[in-house]
């Protein structure tokens, strides 16, 4: 009997013995393309898959737990290592659920900027989902553009934050920091690139290619009754034919004033998936360059005046005594918000990332579950990984685009 | 005497409330104030009986005893066309109630509504698995499962989902303490290496304050590393931090001359 | 032709280097450290932007493998979990010799900000760590850094693996 904790080889799902013809491999949780650390047990009839497990938790570092033991505004740089790809959109729906319950809204300034941060976070997210899905399924060149236009992006964050990765760039009550000069100049030149480079590289390169075309024609194919028993959301529901967009049905921030259209892919494959990314992005910078216009119109406040919640701005504080003290008790105590739950569905570039919150009056969340999209999107891999062939299952995963910091949490 | 400390909920707690503190509360509304809410309720109303039901934030919360969770459902999908199942998970009210609050966050694509089933249930019960009607409850169970302890009956794979198979404890209990327990601090060691390593190893560095005295210089002289447990002290003794003591300044001199005048 | 005569007596004329085999092993060794990709968390995706076009890890002669057994220097890039630990020094065991390791952002290195029950708190728990790396998440050039620091250690080391001291567990 091998003895699994002294290091030696120990190969838990072979089974030599077995009298059917079915071979059990692992595909993870270290793996090029597993997109993390997804570990998948398949069964594989030759070629084909007759049965897959996914094995998730490899990246469980107990967030919910943390939110439990940490004070609001404490818990708001942990929500950047969720979906950290797309910091800011975790930010922002953490911030809206505590906002919900609070019941306060963001200055119009601050709605502005979130709405651009959002957007650009978008497209941070799609333009790695086209590099990584690309290089999995055997593309290595889109991969080095896509990063080339991501790397822009990031400048971008970089300059409003300071952070390439974990943003922070939302606060509870509004954002910390107005936009730096050139800022919106930079934003538009931005987007030109985003939208040339679309059209003339990624497009160029992927859209009638015969090789990409053959990888993801009919692969993944996902019914609408599926996607919706299985709790698909976002792209994965509007690639089955479902138009249904949180920021269009439920529309949060400004994205009621925004004129944009909802991309619905009809043909439920990878392939379709694809092309609603790269259309989802074209609307992300129609509507931030609807927002560049929207931010001169706007005064210059970025927190909600909430003094029982959020702190006053440094210059009060520094210069008027009760804003220094309501300071104080909030950031040795934290808030208080009311006793009630609230949750929150937001549109993620992943799908429908919400928080739920179960407060019940203490500075610490009784209770906060993330409802995280990758998360049922990795559920549904065991059934649409039955039946298909071993090379397709890089590009369904890929397709899926779920990220473990969610999944996981 | 050492300070009580309550074993049933060892979350973060407040250092200090106001003794005038009041709760304030998120208002709530009454379920006919909403038309399509209303009617949901009436059809609902029809096949379980209903606890409590509200209104609060723009979503419907009805409470129903833990045993009616699948013909609920049932109703909720077909009748109400709540077709996606967004979340559910639990609450754990073990210290407060005694109990654990099981919730599903459903969500209709066509009225564009969405609402909370809520429902109690006794530590050791098992609530019924709906995977049979939404196939997002897989997972969402499991990890209830594995979280909490909470079993689903029939459901097709009832294991563990985030946490290793041979964990202890499940984590988003109140009585589990965020550091983890005994078992989760030597889990990795006791796994890779074997119990007997554990005191070669050592125990995990909670402290985030923790200094070790020589890190400073190590680190300062990255570039021209030693070889590890090589002698960097230079002939210098170990000594401990040690930290400057508060003493007060005696301005009256020894001698008894007066502190200067500017010093009054 | 005069310019064509080699004066083999004087200084460089002779096309002969001389060197010692520790600094030609080393030379090779550091020049040509092929990583890990051992992307675990957030980190991973710095470290994939720092071998995309922007950064351009490969000019450093640094080309991510995605076996452990074509690899030297192991990148632990992100939030080790106890559930994964196994793994880590599994895939470590699997690494041919001299291996090493740069434990990357914060997370990889103390734990960082998940002082939780499910996170490993410090991989060098599990591996011996050669280079520690900070930053939540560091970026790419600090990781270019780090791997310019790995070099120049490296040559410092003797040829022959036995004579260094392994920064390594007290048990093996």
């Amino acid at each position: 009997m091998q003895q699994p904790n002294k290091l030696s080889p120990f190969f838990e799902n072979l089974n030599f013995e077995r009298d059917d013809n079915t071979m059990v491999i692992n595909f993870g949780p270290q793996h090029p393309s597993a997109h993390g650390q997804l570990r998948l047990v398949l069964e594989l009839d030759g070629e084909q898959v007759v049965k897959a497990y996914p094995d998730i938790g490899y990246l469980h570092r107990g967030i919910e737990k943390m939110a439990e033991n940490m004070t609001y505004n404490e818990f708001l740089p942990t929500t950047d290592r969720l979906d950290y790809i797309a910091s800011t959109s975790n930010n922002y729906a953490y911030a809206l659920a505590v906002e919900k319950l609070l019941g306060i809204e963001a200055p119009r300034r601050a709605q502005v900027i979130r709405t651009m941060l959002l957007e650009l976070n978008r497209i941070i997210s799609h333009l790695f989902f086209v590099a990584t899905h690309a290089l999995d399924v055997g593309a290595m060149s889109v991969f080095l553009y896509a990063f080339r236009e991501r790397e822009f992006a990031m400048d971008l964050m970089e300059d409003y934050c300071g952070a390439r990765l974990t943003h922070s760039s939302v606060r509870i009550g509004g954002v910390p920091l107005d936009i730096p000069s050139d800022w919106m100049v930079n934003m538009r030149k931005f987007c030109d690139t985003v939208d040339y480079e679309l059209e003339h590289t990624y497009n160029a390169l992927l859209q009638e290619n015969r090789i990409w075309k053959m990888r993801l024609e009919d692969v993944g194919v996902l019914t609408p009754e599926d996607a919706m028993s299985w709790g698909c959301s976002g792209p994965m529901l509007r690639g089955s034919g479902i138009a249904y967009d949180i920021r269009k049905e439920e529309p949060y921030e400004l994205y009621s004033e925004l004129d944009f259209d909802i991309p619905v892919a009809e043909t439920n494959d990878s392939y379709g998936r694809y092309r609603l990314y790269m259309a989802e992005m074209k609307q992300s910078t129609r509507m931030i360059r609807q927002l560049i216009g929207m931010y001169d119109e706007t005064e210059p406040q970025l927190m909600a005046h909430a003094p029982q919640y959020i702190s006053a701005p440094k210059e009060e504080i520094m210069t008027q005594n009760y804003a220094l003290m309501q300071h104080f008790v909030l950031v040795t105590q934290g808030m208080r918000p009311p006793k009630g739950e609230v949750y929150v569905p937001t549109e993620s570039p992943k799908g429908e990332l919400g928080f739920y919150i179960k407060s019940e009056g203490e500075p610490y969340a009784y209770r906060l579950k993330c409802r995280a999209p990758s998360f049922f999107h990795t559920g549904l891999l065991q059934e649409i990984l039955v039946g298909t062939y071993i090379a397709d299952v890089v590009t369904i995963i890929g397709s899926t685009n779920i990220v473990f910091g969610e999944v996981d949490r | 005497m050492r300070k009580y400390t309550p074993k049933d909920n060892v979350q973060g707690k407040a250092y200090y409330t106001d003794r005038f503190h009041v709760v304030p509360s998120v208002p709530t509304f009454d379920v006919a104030t909403d038309e399509v809410f209303a009617k949901q309720l009436a059809t609902l109303e029809a096949k379980v009986t209903i606890k409590s039901a509200k209104i609060m934030l723009g979503q419907m919360i009805v409470e129903i005893n833990h045993e009616d969770n699948f013909k609920a459902i049932e109703t909720l999908k077909s009748e109400c066309d709540y077709a996606i199942l967004s979340e559910m998970s639990a609450v754990d009210y073990l210290a407060k109630d005694g109990n654990f609050e099981v919730f599903y966050q459903l969500h209709n694509l066509k009225d564009v509504k969405r609402m909370r089933l809520v429902m109690r249930i006794e530590q050791g019960l098992a609530v019924e698995s709906v995977v049979p009607l939404y196939k997002s409850a897989n997972f969402a169970e499991r990890e209830m499962f594995d979280m909490f302890g909470i079993v689903s009956n029939n459901h097709p794979f009832m294991k563990r989902i985030l946490m290793p198979d041979d964990w202890e404890g499940n984590p988003l209990l109140k009585t589990y303490p965020l550091h983890g327990d005994e078992f989760a601090s030597w889990y990795e060691v006791d796994k890779i290496f074997g119990k007997d390593a554990r005191e070669a190893i050592g125990p995990e560095i909670r402290d985030q304050a923790q200094i070790d005295r020589y890190d400073t210089k190590r680190f300062s002289r990255v570039g021209y590393e030693v070889p590890f447990g090589a002698d960097i002290s230079e002939g210098e003794t170990e000594t401990p931090i040690e930290y400057s003591k508060t003493f007060l300044v005696d301005y009256q001199k020894a001698d008894g001359s007066k502190p200067a005048e500017h010093r009054k | 032709m005069a310019q064509h005569q080699v004066n083999y007596a004087s200084t460089g004329g002779l096309p002969v280097a001389l060197t010692t085999v520790d600094h030609l092993v080393n030379w090779g060794r550091s020049n040509s450290l092929w990583p890990l990709t051992y992307g675990l968390a957030c980190c991973a995706i710095e470290m994939m932007a720092s071998g995309a076009s922007r950064y351009d890890f490969d000019r450093m002669g640094t080309i991510f493998r995605a076996s452990p057994r074509q690899s030297d220097v192991m990148i632990l890039a992100g939030t080790l979990s106890k559930k994964h630990s196994e793994f880590a020094r599994r895939l470590y065991d699997q690494m041919t010799e001299p291996k090493w390791v740069i434990s990357m952002g914060s997370c990889a290195n103390t734990g960082g900000m998940f002082n939780t029950y499910a996170t490993v708190q410090g991989v060098d728990r599990i591996i011996p760590v050669d280079i520690y790396l900070p930053g939540c998440a560091p970026r790419p050039e600090t990781l270019q850094y780090a791997l310019m620091m790995l070099q120049k250690k490296i040559r410092r080391e003797s040829a022959n693996m036995k004579n260094n001291k392994k920064q390594d567990l007290r048990l093996i």
